[in-house]
C-alpha cells in the first residue's frame, strides 16, 4: 500500500500515514506542489520552521516504463520566495517508489544545534545524529555511505553550499554510477540545510514493489511508448550522440545564445565548446558519449567526460552549464568547464544559477570575462569554504547583482535566466516571465517549436502565437512532471501521435483508472493554478511576471531584437 | 554567387564543418542539400543568415546557409 512518510525535525519524530484520497491520483510535481500549497504558509520564511521539504516519485516511477525514474522535490524556495519543484534523475526515485512511498515530507527545525541524517527502509524512516560527514563534499558523502551501508544504497545529500544555506544550493542524488544528479534549481539544498539534514540514505531491500492493475495493457502501452522515444530523431539519435550540448551551435547560429552576460547572441568560440566537439573529445579520450541518469532511461543524453589522460572529470555535463560558463562567461576551454561542473556537483550548488551568476560577477569586475582559472578558484576557495565573498556568490546572480550594483542582471523572480536569449527567442521569454518557478526553461520549452522545428514552428523573432505556445507547453509540462517522466519525452510526444496516448494508457493500466487526454490537460492546468495561487499568497503580483528592464532597452545582436511584449500581452498567459 | 555552407551534428560526418561555395543565381536551399548527398527528409532545421528558412528559399550572393538534422536538448 502506498504511504506518506512524515518526519518532524522539531521533536525528532516520524510517522507513517495513509495517502489521503485527494492525493491518490497525484505524483511528482503535482503532489509536491499540492502538499506545499496545502501545508506551507505562503508567507513563511523558506528557511524557518514552517517550510516543508517534500520528495515525491512520479506516477509511473518504479515501473518498467522507459524514462520514468525522476524524483520531484518541492518547498517554498529561498531563492525565488515562491513555490518550487525541481526534479532529477538518479536512483532514489525508483527506490522510494518500490518502497511504496508516495511522498516524504520533512517539516520543522531542530531545536538543538546538531545535525542529522535520515535513513529510509521498508519499515519507515529513522532520524540519527550526524557528526562525521559534516562539511564534506557530496562525492565523499556518497563514498562513505556506500562503504558503510553498501553499494546499492540510495543517497540524497547536500554539500557545503547547502549546509551554509546558500540560496543557490542544490540537493544531490546518487546516480547508477555513484556520481551525481541534482535537484538544481531554487535553492532546495538550503531548505534541507535549514532542517539540519546532511543526507538521506535509502535501502529498498524487501520493498513490496509496484503493483500494476492491468499488466497486459501496461506492457503493450510501454512498448509503443518506448518505440516512439527511439523513433524520434531527437530522442533516438541526437540526444544520445551529442547530449543536450548539441544546442550550442544551433542557438549560436540562430543568434539566441546569450553571450558575455547577455550582451550579444553569438559566441565566437562556440565550436570549441559545442556538442560536436564534446562528442569527439569524449570518444578520443575513452569516455562514454552516452549514459543514463537512471535505470530504464533509453534516451541517455548524459555522458562521461574524461581528461587528456583518460581520467574521469564529470558526467551529466549539460548544455546549460556549458553555455553559462562558456558563452555567457566567454570561457572557451571545455576541460575547465568540465572541472567546474564537477566542483559544483561536489559543493552542491546549481550549475545554472552559478553559471549565470559568474556572468554577472564578471560584469561586476570580480573576475575578468573568460578567466576560467579564477572561476575555479572562486568555486573552491570562496564558495566551497563559505567566505563572505563566497556567500554572496553562492546566493546566485541576483545576490551578486545587488551586492555590486550591476544593472544587467538576468533573473526573473530572482532566479537566473538559462541559455536562450528571450529577445531573439520570444516564446521562451514568456515562459521565463510567467513560470511559477522563476526563470525556468524546462517549465515550457518553446525552444522546441521556436528553434528546433519540433511540434510545429513558431517564428522566434515575432510575438505572434508565443503566449499560447508557452501556455500549452507549461500545462503539458506540469502534467508530464507529475508522471516521473524525463521531460525529453516531450520531443516524441509533440511529433509522434501514438506517444502521448501510450503514456496515458500506462498510467491507466498502472492504477486501473480511465484518464483521458483532457483529464491530463486539466491536471496540468490545476497544478499551475495551485502554484500560481501559492505565489500570490506569498506576495507575488502580475508585476513579477516581467523580464528585467535591460531586455527592453538593449537590442541584442545579430538580430538587434528587443523584448517588446506589453504587460497586458504577458498577462494573457493566465487566461485559462 | 558566393555561399557559405555550414554543417552540424551528423551532417558533418564524411563532409565538412564550413565550406565556401560558388552557385549560379537562383539556387535554392534544396539544390545545395541534394548536392551534398543529403535527403530532404533528413533536414531538420535550415537557417539562412540566422533566420529559419525552407528548402524552397532562394539564396542571395553572400548568404550563409546552416543545415542541421532534427536535434534537441535543453
Ligand atoms: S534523457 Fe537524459 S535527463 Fe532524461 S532520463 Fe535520460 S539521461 Fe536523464
Amino acid at each position: 500500500m502506498d504511504k506518506i512518510l512524515r518526519v518532524n525535525m522539531t521533536d525528532l519524530t516520524t510517522k507513517l500515514e495513509t495517502v489521503p484520497t485527494e492525493w491518490a491520483g497525484l505524483g511528482g510535481r503535482g503532489l509536491t506542489s499540492t502538499i506545499v500549497a496545502a501545508e506551507v504558509p505562503a508567507d513563511c520564511h523558506p528557511l524557518g520552521p514552517n517550510n516543508k521539504l517534500v520528495f515525491a516519485p512520479g506516477l509511473l516511477t518504479g515501473t518498467a516504463a522507459a524514462n520514468s525514474g525522476r524524483l520531484s522535490a518541492g518547498a517554498k524556495s529561498p531563492l525565488t520566495g515562491g513555490i518550487k519543484e525541481s526534479n532529477a534523475g538518479g536512483t532514489a526515485a525508483q527506490m522510494l517508489a518500490r518502497l511504496g512511498i508516495k511522498a516524504l515530507i520533512i517539516e520543522g527545525l531542530p531545536k538543538a544545534d546538531k545535525w542529522y541524517n535520515l535513513h529510509v527502509n521498508k519499515d519507515g524512516v529513522t532520524i540519527q545524529e550526524e557528526t562525521e560527514l559534516l562539511g564534506k563534499g557530496n562525492f565523499a558523502v556518497i563514498e562513505d555511505l556506500e562503504a558503510r551501508l553498501g553499494k546499492k544504497t540510495g543517497v540524497l545529500t547536500i554539500g557545503p553550499a547547502g549546509e551554509l544555506k546558500m540560496t543557490a544550493a542544490n540537493i544531490s542524488v546518487k546516480d547508477p554510477d555513484s556520481k551525481i544528479r541534482s535537484h538544481g534549481r531554487g535553492g532546495l539544498g538550503a531548505v534541507m540545510g535549514s532542517k539540519k539534514i546532511k543526507y538521506i540514505s535509502i535501502d529498498d531491500a524487501g520493498a513490496p514493489g509496484i503493483k500494476i492493475a492491468d499488466p497486459e495493457k501496461f506492457k503493450v502501452a510501454a512498448r509503443t511508448f518506448a518505440k516512439a522515444l527511439l523513433d524520434h530523431p531527437v530522442s533516438g539519435e541526437g540526444l544520445p550522440t551529442y547530449g543536450t550540448n548539441v544546442l550550442v551551435n544551433i542557438l549560436n547560429e540562430a543568434g539566441g545564445l546569450p553571450t558575455r552576460n547577455f550582451t550579444v547572441g553569438q559566441f565566437e568560440a562556440h565550436d570549441k565548446i559545442s556538442g560536436e566537439t564534446m562528442h569527439d573529445t569524449i570518444v578520443a579520450r575513452g569516455g562514454k558519449p552516452k549514459h543514463g541518469c537512471h535505470a530504464g532511461c533509453i534516451i541517455q543524453c548524459s555522458q562521461v567526460y574524461n581528461d587528456k589522460d583518460g581520467k574521469y572529470v564529470t558526467s551529466g555535463f549539460e548544455y546549460e552549464t556549458i553555455w553559462g560558463l562558456g558563452a555567457d562567461c566567454c570561457i572557451d576551454n571545455l576541460d575547465d568547464i568540465a572541472r567546474a561542473d564537477n566542483l559544483m556537483d561536489d559543493i552542491g550548488i546549481d550549475s545554472i544559477e552559478t553559471a549565470v551568476m559568474f556572468g554577472v560577477a564578471m560584469e561586476a569586475g570580480i573576475l575578468p570575462f573568460g578567466d576560467s582559472k579564477e572561476m575555479l578558484r572562486l568555486l573552491t576557495e570562496e564558495i566551497g569554504k563559505g567566505t563572505p565573498l563566497g556567500r554572496i556568490l553562492g546566493g546566485g546572480a541576483g545576490s551578486v547583482g545587488k551586492a555590486y550594483g550591476v544593472t544587467r542582471v538576468p533573473v526573473v523572480k530572482n532566479q537566473g535566466i538559462p541559455a536562450y536569449d528571450p529577445r531573439s527567442v520570444k516564446g521562451i521569454g514568456i515562459t521565463y516571465a510567467t513560470s511559477t518557478m522563476g526563470a525556468d526553461h524546462t517549465s515550457g520549452y518553446t525552444i522546441a517549436t521556436n528553434i528546433l522545428n519540433v511540434g510545429g514552428y513558431v517564428d522566434p523573432l515575432k510575438k505572434d502565437g508565443q503566449v499560447e505556445l508557452s501556455r500549452n507547453l507549461q500545462i503539458a509540462t506540469a502534467a508530464v512532471d507529475s508522471t516521473g517522466m524525463c521531460i525529453f519525452i516531450a520531443f516524441p510526444a509533440l511529433d509522434i501521435p501514438e506517444c502521448l496516448p501510450a503514456l496515458i494508457d500506462m498510467i491507466n493500466a498502472r492504477f486501473g483508472i480511465n484518464l483521458t487526454g483532457d483529464d491530463v490537460t486539466n491536471l496540468g492546468k490545476h497544478i499551475l493554478k495551485v502554484e500560481h495561487q501559492f505565489n500570490i499568497e506569498a506576495g507575488f503580483t502580475n508585476k513579477h511576471d516581467r523580464l528585467p528592464e535591460f531586455f527592453k532597452t538593449e537590442p541584442v545582436a545579430p538580430h538587434n531584437a528587443v523584448w517588446d511584449f506589453t504587460d497586458a500581452e504577458i498577462d494573457e498567459f493566465w487566461n485559462f | 554567387m558566393h555561399i557559405t555552407v555550414k554543417l552540424f551534428a551528423t551532417f558533418r560526418n564524411g563532409r565538412f564543418k564550413v565550406a565556401q561555395q560558388e552557385h549560379p543565381d537562383g539556387t535554392d536551399c534544396r539544390k545545395i542539400v541534394l548536392e551534398l548527398g543529403l535527403t530532404e527528409e533528413e533536414i531538420g532545421i535550415i537557417l539562412v543568415n540566422s533566420r529559419h528558412a525552407t528548402l524552397d528559399h532562394l539564396l542571395q550572393d553572400g548568404d550563409t546557409l546552416a543545415l542541421f538534422p532534427l536535434v534537441g536538448g535543453g
